[in-house]
């Protein structure tokens, strides 16, 4: 140790109350990650595979998702097709993908003992993920959105809008819609998040963890769909997702949206409770 | 009750019992302030077991501990920023260089100076001697350099305590001189060094204390040399008649006398060496070498549990 290391004391290290810099770390690990570069990568291609198909050959009517059909009247609708397609699926694998991974990761390759010796505190840690896996989706669906947009008006152009309602609105209320929507559904995916946290402090396989979303996210999809069990379609956390076209009524259908919102902060809040309640003093032996 | 300030670990009773199995079974452990203590056992005797608890990744089944001179885990973010620790091998992000994986640890580390981060990281990395491989992923890192990462990691900002669970674990004879030598000079800059080995030879020469884990149990600590003084010295005397020099020594009186071939070796107990010699002359038995030893800490080892320092089941 050097003289200038011995002149401070430990006792001089003021602690930062306020500091971003753990969740900083913590993008930089998500998003300087191959793997999850590549996911992105793999999210951007169902926008520009819509965009071109539908380009190169003309939808038949009353096949494929919605807005599917309005794709040629306003490129907008690439990235709104885009979202209803990949949100069964691709979207919430990649939110649970990284929700997996975030303590089962550490504890599988053992970093996670390092940090709680740092210390970190617990309940910081928790904090600090679930605070990325947010970040992360949120980043993932405006992405999707983004490609979608970009290819769809390279393709098709922009214009008026024609709402699902049947008004019109201007190119400018028209890209603010499609981010408000795309922002809903980044929340929704968050709340699957915060079920995948919760899964991660169960476990040491992130890969277990990610499956165990996966398949929580389509028995979800799966319930919702059979029609004798519709009391608990309202409770499932899939079941407002598809609520985003609301935004493109004239006025925003906000009922279903709201529910949308406060069924994914319910769940997101007992939730990371759970992983809390399950963490906050479980042995670290990883 | 000892004073708040004089031991920098002091463990009281403490236990941990996974399901059946007593890991560490009711441990008293001073570490006084100062000391390099050699937490000495074999593979399975509860040693990381031990290092958990004091850090607080996992919680005593009963018994509590301070550590310096404060109560854990209760103060543990108060008292874990002055200590740097190793436990149970290094881990790292695999995709993420040295470097990289360094700034990720500073980075969490609320009581770091993010605008001294590169100066400390490089420091500690030149202190290793992992500088010039700094910007390698940690997947191409050999078992040695991991571990060097990871002492590494224990000098990122000034410690009062270091606790390091099996530092010479993979190292080359070479790496292991560096560590010992490492430890040395923490030393030296008046930090506290807990270091806990299965290797008893390798950390016997830096430590001024120490403790000896079996099956749980701390059979025994204290400083060096007063852990040394239990065990008597021995008399080893090589002859080409060892059972006629057995019995010149038994008849002189020393003890647990042991003929293996070609070499006698006895307890001395109170006895003076050059009488042994005088009296295997006087009887005729043909002395071609004498020793006298200090047993060393395996032998000591041995004595303490009546067993050799092989993995506790």
């Amino acid at each position: 140790m050097s003289a200038a290391e011995l002149a401070t004391s430990p006792a001089a290290r003021p602690l930062r109350h306020v500091s971003t810099r753990f969740l900083r770390s913590e993008l930089r690990l998500i998003f300087g990650r191959r793997r999850n570069q590549a996911g992105l990568g793999i999210l951007a291609v169902v926008p520009l595979i819509l965009a071109i198909t539908v380009k190169v050959s003309t939808p038949r009517p009353g096949h494929g998702p919605d807005f599917l059909a309005s794709i040629t009247s306003n490129g907008l609708f690439v990235a709104l097709a885009s979202l209803s397609i990949e949100l069964a699926l691709f979207l919430p694998l990649a939110v649970g993908a990284i929700a997996g991974d975030s303590i089962a990761g550490e504890a599988n390759i053992g970093t996670l003992r390092y940090l709680l010796a740092v210390p970190v505190h617990r309940t910081r840690l928790l904090a600090v993920k679930f605070a990325a896996i947010t970040i992360f989706s949120l980043v993932a669906t405006l992405w999707v959105s983004l490609v979608g947009v970009a290819a769809g008006l390279a393709l098709f152009g922009g214009g008026d809008m024609t709402m699902l309602s049947g008004g019109q609105i201007g190119m400018g209320p028209a890209v603010l819609r499609v981010v408000m929507a795309t922002v809903y559904l980044g929340l929704g995916f968050a709340s699957l998040g915060a079920i995948g946290l919760f899964i991660s402090t169960l476990t040491e396989q992130p890969i277990g963890a990610t499956i165990a979303v996966v398949i929580l996210n389509v028995m979800s999809f799966i319930l919702d769909s059979i029609p004798q069990l519709s009391w608990l379609h309202e409770w499932l956390p899939t079941h407002w997702w598809m609520s985003f076209g609301d935004f493109f009524r004239d006025p925003v259908a906000w009922d279903g949206l709201t529910r949308g919102l406060l069924t994914a902060a319910g769940y997101a809040l007992v939730f990371w409770l759970a992983a809390w309640a399950r963490f906050s003093d479980k042995d670290v032996t990883g | 009750m000892t004073e708040a300030g004089e031991f920098a670990v002091a463990t009281a009773g403490l236990t941990k019992r996974f399901k059946a199995q007593v890991a560490v079974n009711a441990i008293d452990l001073l570490v006084p302030r100062g000391s390099v203590y050699g937490f000495l056992g074999p593979n399975g005797s509860g040693k990381t077991t031990t290092i958990r608890m004091l850090l607080g990744l996992i919680r005593p089944t009963s018994g509590h501990h301070r550590l310096l001179g404060r109560a854990m885990p209760h103060n543990a973010g108060q008292v874990l920023p002055l200590v740097g620790s190793l436990v149970e091998g290094p881990a790292f992000h695999p995709y993420l260089t040295a470097r990289a994986n360094l700034q990720r640890l500073d980075s969490v580390d609320r009581h770091a100076d993010p605008r001294t981060t590169k100066v400390r990281v490089d420091g500690a990395l030149d202190r290793v001697g992992l500088l010039a491989a700094a910007d390698k992923k940690y997947r191409a890192y050999s078992l040695g350099m991991r571990q060097r990462l990871a002492i590494a990691g224990t000098l990122l900002a000034p410690r009062e305590l270091l606790v390091l669970d099996e530092p010479t674990n993979g190292l080359d004879p070479q790496g292991t001189r560096e560590v010992r030598h490492l430890i040395g000079s923490l030393a030296d800059d008046g930090a506290t060094v807990l270091v806990s080995s299965h290797l008893l030879s390798e950390v016997e020469q830096v430590c001024t204390h120490i403790g000896v884990m079996h099956v749980g149990r701390l059979l025994t600590q204290g400083p060096i040399a007063e852990v040394r003084a239990v065990s008597e010295p021995r008399a080893r005397v090589e002859t080409d008649r060892p059972a006629d020099a057995a019995t010149v020594l038994r008849a002189l009186g020393l003890t647990d006398v042991v003929v293996e071939s070609g070499v006698v070796v006895g307890t001395l107990g109170a006895l003076v060496p050059d009488k042994v010699v005088a009296a295997l002359v006087h009887q005729g038995v043909p002395v071609t070498g004498f020793a006298v030893a200090q047993p060393s800490l395996e032998d000591l080892f041995v004595s303490l549990t009546g067993e050799g320092f092989n993995v506790s089941g």
